[in-house]
C-alpha cells in the first residue's frame, strides 16, 4: 500500500468520523471545520501526486510523502494551539461563574436572614471537627 | 489601648464605607482571630472572607466570627478569590477595600499606616512593604532575591520605585476596586497586580509595615511551585511591556 493511498484512506476515515460526530451532536461545527480542513488537505495532496511533488520541491523535502506528514503535523499543531485557547476561555468562564455563585449565595443568606451553618458540599467529606 | 495615630485614622474613616477582603484556604485555625483583629482595629470595617474551596471549617469559623463569607464552590486560586472579593465590594458600593491574608501574617493594627496615604488623597492603592524603611523582616536569601528581582522589573515598568511587589497587604480606593473587579491576574497575582493597577491609572504608594510569622499554614510558594512562579511572573511582566491588547470580555 503506497503512502499516498494510505493518506487518502485515513483522511476519508477522518471525514466519516467527523461527520458522524456532528450528526450525533457530539462535536460543534466550529471545531469540526478545523478537522475537516486538515482531512481535506491530506486527501488532496494524498491523491494529487504532482502537487505533492511540487510542494516537496518548494520546501526542499527530498522524499515527497514526508511533505504530506509535515503538512499534517503543522495542522495538528494548529489544532492543539486552538484547543489551548479554548481551554483558557473555558477556565475563565468557570472562574466567572464560580465567583458569581459565591456572591449570589451570600446574597441569598443575607436576604433570608439565614443564620444556619453553611451548607456543605455533599461530595466533600467533613473536615476535622466538621459538622 | 489605642495609639493616637490609629485613633485619628479611624475617626477620619467615619462615613467611608470600608471592607476588608480576607482570602482564605484551609485557615480554620486562624481566620476567626484575623476577623476579630480587624474588627478591634475598627468595628465598622465590613469583613468578607473569601473561602477558596477549603476542605476544613474555614467558612464556618469566619461566619461565627461575624464576617460575611463568599464560599467559592471550587478552588480557583488566590487571584480569582481576590477578584470575587473585589466584585463583592464593587457591587455593594464600598469606598475602600483592604486585603488581609487569612493566615494571620498581616497584622490588622498596621491598617492605619496603610490607609493613611489614601485618606490623604495621595494614592489610589497602598502596598504594605516589608522592606522600605528600617523594618525587621528577613526573608530566606533565595526568596529575598526573588522579591527584589520582581521589584526591580516592576519598578522599571511602572516608572516608580517599588520595594516589595509580592506583599499581599494592600488597600485600594473605589477606583482601585473598580480596576481589580474588572481584571485580576490569576495564579501568584501580587506582582502583576501592580502593573494592572498602573495600567488602570491608579497611583500607588508603599508604606513600611511589620509582618508576623504565619501562625499556621505555610507559604503557598513551594520549591517546585517557585520555579513556575518565577517563570510565570516574568512572562506576565514581559507581556505587560507590550502594548495593551484589546481585552475581550468572555
Amino acid at each position: 500500500m503506497s503512502v499516498t493511498l494510505f493518506a487518502a484512506l485515513s483522511s476519508l476515515v477522518i471525514f466519516a468520523v467527523i461527520i458522524e460526530l456532528i450528526r450525533r451532536g457530539r462535536l460543534r461545527e466550529r471545531y469540526a471545520l478545523l478537522w475537516l480542513g486538515t482531512a481535506t488537505v491530506i486527501l488532496v495532496f494524498g491523491l494529487w501526486r504532482d502537487g505533492l511533488n511540487e510542494l516537496a520541491d518548494a520546501l526542499g523535502i527530498a522524499y515527497p510523502p514526508n511533505a504530506l506528514f509535515a503538512l499534517a503535523m503543522a495542522f495538528v499543531l494548529l489544532l492543539l494551539l486552538h484547543y489551548s485557547t479554548v481551554i483558557s476561555t473555558l477556565s475563565d468562564r468557570t472562574t466567572t461563574l464560580t465567583q458569581r455563585i459565591a456572591i449570589l449565595e451570600e446574597r441569598i443568606r443575607e436576604l433570608e436572614g439565614d443564620t444556619r451553618p453553611l451548607l456543605r458540599d455533599v461530595s466533600r467529606p467533613p473536615g476535622p471537627g466538621g459538622k | 489601648m489605642i495609639e493616637p495615630v490609629e485613633d485619628t485614622i479611624v475617626s477620619r474613616l467615619s462615613g467611608v464605607r470600608r471592607i476588608a477582603i480576607v482570602p482564605a484556604l484551609n485557615e480554620a485555625e486562624t481566620v476567626a482571630s484575623v476577623v476579630s483583629e480587624i474588627r478591634s482595629f475598627d468595628p465598622d470595617f465590613e469583613v468578607v472572607v473569601v473561602d477558596d474551596g477549603s476542605t476544613d471549617d474555614t467558612a464556618e469559623r469566619a461566619l461565627e466570627a461575624g464576617a460575611k463569607v463568599l464560599r467559592l464552590p471550587l478552588n480557583l486560586g488566590i487571584g480569582a478569590a481576590m477578584q470575587a472579593g473585589y466584585l463583592y465590594a464593587l457591587e455593594r458600593g464600598f469606598d475602600i477595600a483592604v486585603q488581609v491574608d487569612g493566615d494571620g501574617q498581616h497584622d490588622p493594627r498596621e491598617l492605619g499606616r496603610i490607609l493613611e496615604p489614601m485618606l490623604d488623597g495621595r494614592a489610589d492603592m497602598v502596598i504594605g512593604t516589608r522592606f522600605a524603611g528600617a523594618r525587621t523582616y528577613r526573608a530566606p536569601i533565595a526568596r529575598s532575591m526573588g522579591i527584589r528581582l520582581f521589584a526591580a522589573i516592576v519598578s522599571l515598568r511602572v516608572r516608580q520605585r517599588m520595594t516589595d511587589t509580592t506583599s499581599g497587604f494592600r488597600a485600594v480606593n473605589r477606583r482601585g476596586i473598580h480596576v481589580f473587579a474588572g481584571q485580576y491576574p490569576h495564579d501568584y497575582p501580587e506582582v502583576e497586580t501592580v502593573v494592572t493597577a498602573v495600567r488602570g491609572g491608579l497611583r500607588i504608594a508603599e508604606v513600611p509595615v511589620e509582618m508576623r510569622l504565619r501562625s499556621a499554614g505555610r507559604s503557598s510558594i513551594t520549591n517546585v511551585g517557585s520555579v513556575y512562579y518565577v517563570l510565570k511572573v516574568l512572562l506576565a511582566l514581559f507581556i505587560g511591556l507590550l502594548p495593551q491588547g484589546k481585552v475581550v470580555k468572555r
